[in-house]
């Protein structure tokens, strides 16, 4: 059994009669210790499936386990030891320091008379140099670029000390140099032994990182696994509607998709 | 991390920042000193020496002895107090709106406390003295008003501000027209109750405003930590375990009480609420408003403002609210004009 599961998942938004159902009955398990990476059209129910396992949605049926507990068992802080969350697009008040972003993810591990102990400051210390922002400890988090900033959002999420973390499309307006080093942030962790979630949309950037990867579309997860195994012409005409052709990525052997659309008057544009 | 100071005792410890540290020792001096100002100053001037002899219970001189003790202590003790109340409630409204503009006295809670304690004077007849049921009923139901209106996206930013600045346009008719349906003499009381004064405050509404400040500043200090998270967005708050919605509804509640406390002290003391917790921010240079600054400043303004009032025109006292008006009015134009030009 791995450490972050969901079965049976309903999740709508509005009210009781006109809602509209996002999630319908989803089952998943997330592999331990690795990078599952989540995509699928706009609307297709990924953030939500992301934010539901966060505890961010209610579900109207069907529950999440975490290390074998339903997460509506635990106790706020309780929960947030356990799973970090990235949200899409954080802000930060003008003027915070880095330092004292970084610092507030330690808030689950502290109480109004015990603020801030030895623990505290390792924890920090160690977020701000796995996610390399040390350097920008006392700059204010407005004055910094995306990427930056994205990296000190990563770090406050890592001074929480979540074995599970959860990145809510983590490299949506970064430029490609900012989402890869996001990226390659996100693999280390991993490597390191957590449980990574990342929602993303860049589809050569999520085969490129999954370790696994899950493929949603209309509320249902339609495959699952190595990327290598499951991607396939058929699937991305499935999912997006879109006609291609997939290549291996010529450094790292990782699927590559290639949309035929605009391709039209070009050779070999019509073989599909 | 040399920026801050930690205080550690056993596995206790208390954190802030080493200006922050040093500003809240200025204001807590600042206060002091103005509390000493107070105590001396009067038609019946008191000296330094008289002042600490009378306080300590020695001293020959029993008139000055009755004046620092009955008279002039109770008033500055109402005017910190008071200060603090307000300074902290408009921190908490602040957060909680994540405005410089929601603060009580801008969003009708004020009014509201106000109102309450107009139909007290004016429609039951009651004295002065026994307003502050009505002000913190009229707080509180006014708190009731506006998260009805507000309740389908919650108590939060824009919505809050707007739709408290309706209500409160709203009360502030309703107090006009019970004052002008109010007989002569009850309307005198309740015109000279509406400026917001500390005159002759004694010992027992000093009390009562103390105790019930001191717990609601406790609350506001538990909230604190918690409120500061909000600021990142509601997301982000919930991602380390903060129940952001009971947090901002607590909040809400203990500002509400400080406001309706503090103005069932003194009638509606303008602005202290609005700039407290700007001024204090600026002071410390932090990013957003706590609750020891905030109250510190908020104490130090009244009480100053209430020595200004008083020797301002001697021998005729003004309203505290009428100088913590001007001031306020001053700092509001100015306020804005900051924020309509970073725009």
């Amino acid at each position: 059994m791995s450490r972050l599961e969901a079965k049976g998942l309903e999740v709508g938004y509005g009210s009781e009669r006109g809602a509209r159902r996002v999630l319908h009955g989803l089952d998943v398990a997330i592999p331990d210790g690795v990078m599952t990476v989540i995509v699928g059209p706009n609307a297709c129910g990924k953030s939500t499936l992301l934010r539901t396992l966060a505890r961010m949605l209610p579900a109207s049926a069907g529950t999440v386990v975490a290390d074998g507990r339903p997460t509506a068992d635990y106790g706020p802080k309780e929960l947030a030891r356990v799973l970090g969350l990235l949200p899409q697009s954080p802000t930060a008040p003008d003027g915070m320091t880095v330092a004292d972003l970084v610092a507030k993810g330690r808030y689950p591990h502290q109480s109004l008379l015990r603020q801030w102990s030895r623990r505290d400051e390792e924890a920090v210390a160690a977020a701000m140099g796995a996610a390399d922002v040390a350097a920008l400890a006392q700059r204010p988090v407005d004055e910094l670029s995306g990427g930056q900033r994205q990296r000190v959002w990563l770090a406050m999420a890592l001074a929480q000390e979540t074995p599970l973390l959860l990145l809510d499309e983590p490299t949506t307006y970064l430029d490609i140099a900012h989402q890869l080093e996001v990226l390659e942030l996100a693999r280390r962790l991993a490597r390191e032994g957590r449980t990574v979630v990342a929602v993303l949309h860049e589809l050569h950037l999520a085969f490129r990182y999954a370790d696994h990867l899950v493929v949603m579309s209309e509320g249902q997860i339609v495959a699952e696994g190595e990327p290598s195994a499951i991607v396939t012409e058929q699937l991305m005409a499935d999912v997006y509607d879109l006609p291609c052709r997939i290549i291996p990525d010529p450094l790292t052997g990782t699927p590559l998709v290639l949309p035929l659309v605009g391709t039209v008057g070009h050779p070999g544009a019509t073989t599909a | 991390m040399t920026t801050h100071v930690l205080i550690r005792v056993g596995a206790r410890s208390v954190r802030f920042r080493r200006r922050v540290a040093w500003v809240l020792l200025a204001l807590a001096a600042a206060a002091v000193v103005l509390a000493g100002i107070g105590l001396m100053l009067g038609d019946y001037g008191i000296s330094p020496g008289q002042v600490l002899a009378a306080l300590t219970g020695g001293g020959d001189d029993r008139l000055a002895a009755y004046f620092v003790r009955e008279v002039r202590l109770p008033r500055v003790v109402t005017a910190l107090v008071v200060g603090a109340a307000l300074g902290v409630a408009g921190s908490l409204f602040q957060n909680v709106t994540a405005n410089p503009l929601g603060s009580p006295d801008i969003i009708g809670f004020t009014t509201g406390a106000a109102t309450g304690a107009l139909v007290q004077i004016i429609v039951l007849g009651s004295d002065t003295g026994s307003v502050a049921i009505g002000a913190v009923l009229g707080g509180l139901g006014t708190a009731l008003v506006v998260h009805l209106l507000t309740r389908p996206h919650g108590l939060t930013g824009q919505r809050l501000v707007l739709v408290g600045i309706g209500v409160g346009a709203t009360l502030t008719a309703v107090d006009k027209l019970l004052v002008v349906r109010a007989s002569l003499v009850t309307a005198q009381t309740a015109a000279q109750w509406l400026a917001g004064s500390l005159n002759a405050v004694l010992w027992p509404r000093a009390t009562v405003a103390l105790v019930a400040v001191a717990l609601l500043i406790g609350a506001a200090f538990a909230l604190a930590r918690p409120l500061q998270l909000l600021t990142l967005g509601d997301d982000t708050a919930r991602a380390v375990g903060v129940p952001a919605q009971r947090v901002r509804t607590l909040a809400v509640l203990v500002a509400v009480g400080l406001v309706s406390i503090a103005t069932a002290a003194t009638g509606p003391i303008a602005f202290v609420a609005l700039a407290a917790p700007q001024v204090s921010r600026r002071l410390a240079g932090t990013p957003t408003s706590g609750v020891a600054g905030p109250a510190l400043t908020g104490a130090v303004l009244v009480l100053g403002s209430d020595l200004l009032a008083q020797r301002l025109l001697a021998p005729t006292e003004l309203a505290v609210g009428v100088v913590t008006g001007a001031l306020g009015g001053v700092y509001l134009i100015g306020l804005l004009a900051l924020e309509w030009r970073r725009r």
